[in-house]
């Protein structure tokens, strides 16, 4: 299990554990990412600017402390 | 009265279904969140009129942010009143994500019809959708449509009146499972190869190739601006105002006897026996030159290049790679939407702060937008006036803006409390632009230009006169003469410039040309003028966004770092 910010660009992972209050669950599950989704990471930005990520066809940006409490199994 | 309420996730394309059923134009662009007040339409429906209502996008009817919670009190109502009903516009290519709004809707008191929107894309993305059995599932009927080209919009129109109540049930816990079944039940996703597009989204977004690319994205974009801004001045509009406008005004000022009251205030003062555009300042010369010869060229190259990037999707990504220099100032990459707009006019660009979320990004975004971006009618004014000291001019003028722009930011986000939140948004995928769209949009913002800045421009010309005949500049030129003139270096005319910058700052600078100033002295008014105080429509739309109390805050901090920054250019300089 590793976070989003450990993965590696172009892995895949499931999604299967989010830390955080139940606000960031919220918003993230309305991009439709939640546990037992399949996340690409897109992209990173350089010192730890936001990470980039695809469930789908949605594509989303989140800082870096969010991507830190969304955890992965990697495929 | 019918009313229909429009409403979907962020960037499905619910204002171009409004625009498509009223008629009525509204701006669109590619990228979530460029509706950010609702707006009211009309249709014909069944020889009755019925009211069309643009919501703000929703990814929730459990709202996470203050434009969600808009979204949902506006349901809220709706659900109350009679024949209202929901058209849930639906992005086909994000079906699984968009139908978590869609099962959302179908529990509340109200009938909904779906409109499976970027219909088209589904196509070239490899997705099929079976929209009967989709319509069967949901119980609602389902209509595929292209907004943008109105493809399947008469058929929304026809089944409006088949809306009706959802009648499918499920527990809220279960509700994504439920999504899932309908997903596995009515879409395919077939292989695809990866297009151009997607290669170019990608290396947008990866600093290493999107670093590169934003550099080259954005010097492009200026240089077409200049580019096409003085070529429309000096092979369009200067020749026509010099062949055609001149001789009927100089017509005009030997029928009027060459001076007087009425000539003064049409014509202006002849400078060497002759009109000049530039430094007359009659309502008829330089009240008509400055909007349409000096800026109107600057505002519709300024809109071209805006609108393409708005429409493809770049926004968005350049939010991503500035997202960190964006923190240093206290926001975040989003508010680089506001900034960009705000170089075109600061009235959308206050507006747009709303994509931030937080009071204290709203109030530093606003502030340091108003401060430290000047307007395209601003800066045509500007690059008119120093263009003949070339680059170190222009250089000094925005470079020290820039600084300030950065600089106070910096100060906010250590000063103010609290902190401001990380960047969350969704990026939508580069498209190709539909021409006629972008001239449509191209064709609003110039129109919405001439009607809002063509009245007051004549305004403050006239009250220029006025207030030099009553006498009133050269009062306000001894009062303010310890500031004007010993802090900024500047000569006691300029405070005229000061005092019609509250109305207008094309008109402002304009008024600067006249007054014989050094490079220094343009380079401090120019910079004064542009940070000092908003022009009263942006002043107004700040009040409304910010609050008196806050309003009144952001204008201290205007008003002290216009002071400071003037004086130490002055002193350095």
């Amino acid at each position: 299990m590793t976070d989003l910010t450990q993965m590696r660009r172009g892995e895949r992972g499931k999604v299967v554990k989010i830390e955080g209050g139940f606000g960031l669950l919220r918003r993230l599950e309305a991009l439709g990412i939640r546990k037992g989704v399949e996340v690409t990471k897109a992209s990173a930005q350089i010192m730890r600017g936001p990470i980039t990520l695809k469930a789908g066809n949605t594509e989303v940006a989140i800082g870096y402390g969010m991507a830190r409490r969304v955890f992965v199994e990697l495929e | 009265m019918k009313r229909i309420l429009l409403m979907g996730n962020p960037n499905v394309g619910k204002s171009v279904v409004f625009t498509r059923l009223t008629g009525v134009n509204v701006i669109t662009s590619n990228y979530p969140g460029t509706t950010v007040e609702f707006r009211k339409g009309y249709m014909r429906l069944e020889d009755e009129r019925a009211e069309v209502i643009d919501v703000p996008g929703t990814y929730t009817l459990e709202p996470t942010s203050r434009a969600e919670e808009v979204a949902v009190e506006m349901l809220e109502n709706a659900c109350k009143e009679e024949g209202t009903l929901v058209i849930n516009i639906v992005d086909a290519t994000n079906l699984e994500r968009n139908l978590n709004l869609t099962l959302q809707l179908l529990k509340r008191d109200i009938p909904v019809i779906v409109a499976l929107n970027l219909w088209d894309e589904t196509r070239h993305t490899g997705i099929s959708i079976n929209v009967e059995k989709l319509q069967g599932m949901l119980g609602v009927p389902v209509v595929p449509t292209v907004a943008v080209t109105g493809e399947g919009i008469k058929r929304l129109v026809d089944r409006l009146r088949e809306a009706r109540k959802g009648r499918y049930e499920y527990e809220d816990n279960e509700r994504w499972h439920k999504v899932g079944k309908v997903i596995e039940e009515t879409q395919r996703v077939g292989h695809r190869h990866h297009t151009f597009l997607e290669r170019l989204a990608e290396a947008s977004i990866t600093p290493f190739t999107g670093i590169p690319i934003a550099l080259i994205v954005i010097s492009t974009t200026f240089k077409i601006i200049r580019f096409i801004g003085e070529g429309l001045i000096g092979y369009v509009f200067e020749p026509l105002f010099d062949k055609l406008w001149m001789p009927v005004m100089a017509k005009l000022s030997l029928v009027l006897g060459g001076g007087g009251f009425i000539h003064d205030i049409l014509i202006g003062q002849l400078i060497d026996g002759e009109i000049d555009f530039g430094q007359s300042f009659g309502i008829l010369t330089t009240g008509i030159f400055i909007p349409i010869g000096a800026v109107l060229p600057y505002i519709f190259a300024f809109y071209l290049v805006l609108n393409f990037l708005e429409d493809s999707g770049y926004l968005p990504r350049l939010a991503i790679l500035v997202d960190k220099i964006m923190h240093q100032l206290g926001l975040h990459g989003m508010a680089i939407i506001p900034m960009m707009l705000g170089l075109g006019c600061n009235v959308p660009g206050a507006l747009a702060t709303r994509v931030l979320e937080t009071r204290r990004e709203r109030f530093i975004g606003a502030t340091l937008m108003a401060i430290a971006i000047p307007c395209m009618a601003q800066i045509a004014m500007i690059v008119g006036l120093i263009g003949e000291y070339g680059a170190k001019g222009m250089g000094l003028v925005f470079g020290t803006l820039f600084i300030v722009w950065f600089v106070l930011g910096v100060l906010m986000n250590l000063l103010l409390k609290g902190e401001s939140p990380e960047i969350f948004v969704e990026i939508p995928p580069y498209r190709i632009p539909y021409f006629g769209a972008l001239t449509k949009k191209l064709w609003m913002r110039i129109k919405g230009f001439l009607k809002e800045a063509l009245p007051f421009v004549l305004l403050g010309v006239f009250i220029v006169n006025i207030l030099y005949s009553l006498k009133v500049i050269d009062f306000l030129g001894k009062v303010t003469a310890p500031v004007i003139t010993r802090v900024l270096g500047l000569p006691i005319e300029a405070v005229a410039a000061l005092v019609i910058g509250f109305l207008r700052k094309d008109v402002a600078v304009g008024m600067l040309a006249p007054l014989g100033l050094s490079l220094k002295q343009i380079v401090v008014s120019c910079v004064v003028l542009a940070m000092y105080f908003p022009c009263v429509a942006t002043f107004a739309v700040l009040v409304k966004e910010l609050g008196v109390k806050d309003m009144l805050k952001s204008a201290i901090i205007m008003i002290l770092s216009a002071l400071l920054v003037g004086g130490l250019l002055n002193l350095i300089l």
